[in-house]
């Protein structure tokens, strides 16, 4: 299929609305496969103003008697309005952005096709492989090793190839585990915490199913995590559903451990949404936050309405039970709901965020980004195929990440000194995980993107974001190393709505760009000053 | 071991002595969060200050509540720990004790029901504090505010208006100062008639003065018209005041209230202007909700803020619910109107309300601060209280319930003020000079009566009070302590926070966010565990100690060269570590406590005592009280900025595994035992 094929009109004239804060732009409109062009006229001082089709998540058009309307939600939740002269033209034009921006092929998609300047294809690829992460968790303790058992990804087409495992469990216990789990998805390592010697770990539910089937394998896995972590420790685990619901999954073959197959272990079930719900709440804030004709009470009524403050709080308040449950109590934790791909994944890299001083680093937090999230087998592009605007829902999207990065900003606005990476970094994940010109951010697993090439054949989004020029936007100028753990408040007036993204494209953006120019004038001003500080020994008068 | 209160005798003044070293120990502090521990310790109440100081050995932690700041008193029923007392403070602290003998409790009950009701001036802290001043320091502090000043500032007098002495020994209004500025072309007469025309003869008077385009915005009373009277000279009051703005050829009267409320007051012979009768005026409504309204919206919004382990939508239903928000923004959007209204048309406006003196100071001192960018700087924010407040009769003494009165007459005036100054730091975090620590602590302030400056109801009063000649001023010690009170991010050269504020121009409902920072300020665990504002102003302390050293080193270098000195060996003098090189990691305190995460299901059991070991609280004596910092003496717990945490630690101490007996036996929900 060529792109040709679904592009109707090659250029119109246009005028572009950026909402009430942005002057418009007139010019010509081009479309090409991957992208929506505006060029101003030749005397116009501006720049080309370039769309990446990708992003669009609806589009809708109105015509009138000569001309057309086209009004493009994006995936990162801004609203633009084209005014293009000529109504068979911006029909057209419309069609081919439906068509276009709704594309599945992923090898077709632009992250094969860009090739910006100053980067090279493979860089930062092998930025953050597992092997890296077992080099540390090896070098604290040694009761974990690395196994390979998922090569070729037979065992669980979800994890990667290399997973962390308790050393005393071997490769063929390992795969009778994963028949025992959904997905295959048997308990590996996800966090060492040194100070306490504790784990924590994940994995899918347990196919008990109705007959409450056994799994030794699974049993024996468990038994050499507390084994690991000393002798006589006790493990939670901490289940993302509730028991109510954990006890109907076993109809469908799923089901949680039995307590008494896994001494040692204990059971809490803390709820978090999932699914559709979690989208329908993203989708009924982004609503509340785009009416500007509200009252003030009735902006409450609907922030109270979608629940979505409520999800953040329940998300931070099961990860600070499974840190505090580690660091505190000195047990270790195996955090999964039913697939292990989505709120197992929020849970265990918040937990992480809140103990490990690294993990708050630039470098440990894309780290962490891609272990947990990326390799750990995050359906991204299911996830993340659509954002709030679009109305050709399927049942698979659902807000996860974007619950997990509102939970990162929760914490980083608890603890402004603590974190080395600012909001501009969580910004940019956001915007790359639904739509993105890198290739970190497609396809489903590890598995699914070796088999389309992405490493080789697109950039990486740590080498984008990596370079020198970008660094400024995305880092705290606040950051002062903290070695403690952070322990958020998750009452209900610690929480606030992250206007800097929600209300990213509506509220005015001068005054925190202001503040911001402020922030780093009076940390660099002190850098400046530190350094200009002559030394007396070097410029000492010598005999 | 228990004492009993001593009883007390009528006489005022010979009760505060009497209570003097009262204590009664075993007394229970409770955490209210967190209902797992409570601080065991003695009460203790003086004259002034109810004082509990915790037994633990190695903090002694303590907390201070002046009577003042009392706002309720609530004996709740008594159980078999002891009996419970509930005392909810104005500065949104609250604080539930538990006394072993219901005697003892109702004994307190009794005291502090008579002390936080002071009757006579003379017994408010102001009068016995003393911080150690001189007479001249004294007086030198009283005039730091200094309005005429402030009235040259705008460019007064000029060609259009003139200070007026009508109100000489407030002969003609008793809530209104003696210097007023009015219209030049108004008389004597006209403001003598118009005053008898308007609510307790509150005639209308300067209270800013735009110089770039000569508008103006003057405020007053509501005016006597009932259905059909008329007066000349108020007419021609309004005139003047039009033609002092030549470059307008109306005036835009405002009236802040809801228009029903307006009609209702015809029939009592007020109500409103007739745009008909006044030549040259458009007439608005605002509808801004009366002190009664306010005063219950601001008590069901503590009654949320009060809910044991409410949920999300609990909290925002309740918050919704209580409309104070809706206020805010009702009080905002007068001030934007009025502020638009000058800069922009460059209309002069007349602003009232019933009696001129709370919803009119609210919008009056607003539409201020947005236009001019000096009442956004530290003194500029004081001249601007002192003006629109505190010189144009504020009752303060009614509103804040100062002395025991009609409890009908207090309601959060000056609160909802400084919120809206609040909610406009948060959109434009550039645009003030001073933190939002300044706003609490001068609310704080507003109801401590530690100082002279919020007392009475009217200059008058004070003057007859000899308040400035008895009392301090609250604005010399803000002053002198003005290092903590600036915003780091302040940018008086950007062309954003220059001249007046511009507020989006679509509503913006979301800008308008619930203020954690005052009505759960004594919860610290709620708050930002670090302070960026407290940090940046430790990096610009630093940068300038930084330079200073290295001038000093510069100078050494050059004598250095110029000596040349063969045989000695200058030591390169190291930077000294800087008092501030220790913040940037980040206070252990308060970051190293989880709370409790477990809500009900009680997972982690908690276990007190706590270590406490978190705790370095700063232990007053009587002695550091009375000197130095004030502040301090007005609230140590608030002031040291060290919160008990501990309190919440799920740490050390004994647990009790309860198992789940509930429907899911398999299931947990249970506890994390100790190792």
């Amino acid at each position: 299929m060529e792109f040709s094929d679904l592009i109707r009109t090659g250029r119109a004239q246009a005028k572009l609305l950026r909402g009430p804060e942005a002057p418009p732009l007139r010019g010509t409109l081009c479309l090409t496969g991957h992208h929506l062009l505006l060029s101003p006229g030749p005397q116009a001082t501006s720049e080309l103003w370039l769309l990446l089709l990708r992003s669009v998540d609806s589009i809708e058009k109105r015509v009138a008697s000569d001309s057309g309307t086209i009004t493009l939600r994006c995936k990162d939740l801004r609203v633009l309005q084209l005014e293009i002269e000529g109504v068979e033209a911006s029909l057209d034009i419309a069609r081919s952005i439906e068509a276009l921006s709704s594309l599945e092929s992923v090898i077709t998609s632009f992250p094969f096709f860009y090739r910006p300047k100053g980067l090279r294809l493979g860089d930062a690829w092998h930025f953050h492989p597992p092997e890296r992460y077992y080099k540390r968790v090896a070098r604290e303790t040694n009761a974990w090793r690395l196994s390979e058992v998922n090569e070729d990804f037979s065992v669980c087409p979800s994890y990667p190839r290399a997973v962390i495992v308790p050393r005393s469990v071997d490769d063929g216990a390992l795969a009778r585990s994963a028949r025992f789990r959904q997905g295959g998805r048997f308990p590996v390592l996800s966090y060492h915490h040194a100070p306490s010697g504790t784990v924590l770990v994940r994995s899918s539910q347990p196919l008990t199913g109705p007959q409450k089937r056994r799994c030794a394998e699974d049993e024996e896995l468990l038994r050499a995590v507390l084994l690991g972590a000393r002798p006589g420790a006790r493990g939670f685990i901490v289940d993302t559903r509730s028991s109510q619901a954990a006890k109907q999954a076993r109809m469908t073959g799923g089901g949680t451990e039995a307590k008494a197959a896994y001494p040692g272990w204990k059971r809490l079930h803390r709820p978090l949404e999932r699914g559709q719900p979690l989208q329908e709440s993203f989708v009924r804030l982004v609503e509340a936050c785009g009416d500007l004709q509200q009252s003030t009470d009735s902006w409450l009524r609907r922030l109270e309405g979608c629940c979505w403050l409520a999800h953040v709080k329940e998300a931070l308040s099961t990860a600070c039970l499974a840190a505090q449950g580690m660091e505190r109590e000195g047990a270790c934790i195996l955090v999964h709901g039913a697939e292990g791909t989505d709120s197992t994944l929020l849970v265990t890299s918040l937990a992480q965020l809140i103990l490990d001083p690294l993990s708050r680093t630039m470098a440990g937090f894309q780290e962490l980004v891609e272990r947990e999230w990326i390799q750990a087998g995050h359906p991204f592009q299911l996830r993340c195929a659509h954002s709030a605007f679009s109305h050709a829902r399927s049942k698979h999207e659902a807000p996860t990440f974007l619950l997990f990065l509102d939970c990162v900003w929760q914490l980083g606005r608890q603890f402004p000194l603590s974190l080395e990476f600012g909001e501009g970094l969580l910004l940019a994940l956001f915007e790359h995980a639904y739509a993105s010109p890198f290739g970190t951010f497609l396809c489903n697993s590890e598995k699914e993107r070796c088999l389309c090439e992405v490493r080789t054949r697109t950039h990486s989004l740590w080498s984008g974001l990596n370079q020198p020029k970008e660094r400024r936007k995305l880092r705290n100028p606040l950051y002062a190393p903290n070695p403690l753990a952070i322990w958020p408040s998750v009452e209900l007036q610690s929480l606030r709505l992250w206007q800097g993204l929600f209300l990213r494209w509506i509220r005015p953006p001068e005054p925190s760009e202001v503040a911001w120019e402020k922030v780093w004038q009076i940390v660099t001003d002190k850098e400046k000053t530190k350094l200009s500080q002559p030394t007396v020994s070097a410029s000492e008068p010598q005999l | 071991m228990v004492f009993s209160l001593r009883k007390h005798s009528p006489q005022p003044e010979k009760y505060t002595l009497l209570l003097e070293g009262v204590k009664v120990e075993n007394v229970r502090l409770v955490d209210r969060i967190s209902s797992k521990k409570a601080a065991l310790g003695t009460l203790y109440l003086t004259a002034t200050h109810v004082i509990f100081v915790e037994n633990a050995p190695d903090t002694r932690k303590e907390t201070w509540i002046l009577h003042s700041q009392i706002s309720t008193i609530e004996k709740q029923a008594t159980a078999a720990t002891g009996c419970p007392l509930l005392i909810r403070c104005k500065n949104f602290q609250l604080l539930q004790l538990i006394i072993p003998q219901e005697r003892d409790c109702h004994d307190v009950y009794i005291s502090l029901i008579r002390l936080a009701r002071p009757v006579k001036y003379e017994e408010l802290y102001c009068f016995s504090f003393n911080p150690k001043l001189d007479k001249e320091e004294r007086e030198q502090g009283w005039m730091l505010i200094d309005l005429s000043e402030e009235y040259k500032r705008m460019g007064l007098p000029n060609n259009y208006w003139q200070l007026s002495d009508v109100n000489r020994d407030y002969r003609v209004c008793d809530s209104y100062p003696t210097e007023l500025y009015v219209p030049k072309s108004a008389t004597a007469h006209i403001i003598v008639g118009s005053s008898k025309f308007r609510s307790r003869r509150r005639f209308p008077a300067l209270s800013y003065y735009y110089r770039d385009n000569h508008a103006s915005i003057c405020r007053s009373s509501q005016p006597l018209s009932g259905f059909s009277a008329r007066c000349l000279e108020d007419e021609q009051m309004l005139q003047a005041i039009r033609k002092a703005n030549p470059g307008s050829d109306f005036i835009y009267v405002v009236d802040t209230r809801p228009k029903l409320n307006a009609m209702a007051n015809r029939a009592a012979g007020k109500g409103y202007e007739n745009e008909d009768n006044y030549s040259n005026i458009k007439f608005q409504f605002i509808g801004i909700e009366n002190i009664h309204v306010m005063r219950n919206s601001l008590q069901k919004m503590l009654e949320v803020c009060e809910l044991k382990s409410p949920s999300m939508s609990d909290f925002l239903w309740g918050l919704e619910n209580s409309g104070w928000l809706r206020h805010i923004k009702a009080i905002m959007d007068a001030g934007i109107f009025i502020a638009k209204a000058v800069s922009e048309e460059g209309v002069s406006v007349l602003v009232h309300c019933s009696d001129g003196w709370d919803r009119t100071a609210q919008v009056c001192s607003v539409a201020s601060l947005l236009l001019d960018p000096h009442y956004r700087t530290l003194k500029g924010f004081m001249v601007l209280i002192e003006k629109d407040w505190i010189s144009f009769g504020h009752k303060f003494n009614h509103r804040y319930g100062n002395l025991d009165g009609d409890p009908k007459e207090i309601s959060p005036v000056i609160d909802q003020f400084i919120e809206c100054v609040w909610q406009l730091m948060e959109q434009f975090p550039c645009a003030f000079e001073f933190n939002e620590r300044f706003l609490i602590h001068i609310q704080h302030h507003i109801y401590s009566c530690q100082f002279g400056n919020f007392l009475c109801n009217s200059q008058k009063e004070r003057q007859e009070l000899k308040i400035q000649e008895r009392t301090y001023s609250l604005w010399a010690h803000l002053w002198k302590n003005r290092a903590d009170y600036m915003n780091p991010l302040f940018r008086d050269d950007h062309s954003q926070t220059r001249g007046t504020l511009r507020l989006p121009t679509t509503p913006c409902n979301f800008l308008y966010k619930f203020w954690s920072g005052m009505y759960n300020r004594f919860e610290k665990g709620l708050q930002p565990r670090q302070s960026v504002t407290d940090y940046l102003m430790a990096v610009k302390e630093e940068t300038q100690q930084l330079e200073e050293e290295r001038e000093a080193l510069e100078e050494r270098l050059e004598k250095i060269q110029k000596v040349q000195l063969n045989h000695t060996k200058v030591k390169a003098k190291q930077s000294e570590p800087s008092k501030h090189s220790g913040f940037s990691t980040s206070d252990n305190s308060t970051a190293n406590t989880p709370q409790d995460y477990s809500g009900n299901m009680k997972s982690f059991p908690s276990r007190s005592p706590s270590q406490g070991d978190e705790d370095s609280a700063l232990i007053l004596t009587q002695d550091n009280l009375k000197s130095s910092d004030p502040d301090l003496s007005a609230n140590s717990d608030q002031e040291s900025g060290v919160e008990d945490l501990s309190c919440r630690s799920p740490s050390g101490g004994e647990c009790a595994p309860s198992e789940d007996s509930g429907k899911d036996r398999d299931s947990d929900e249970a506890v994390f035992l100790t190792a």
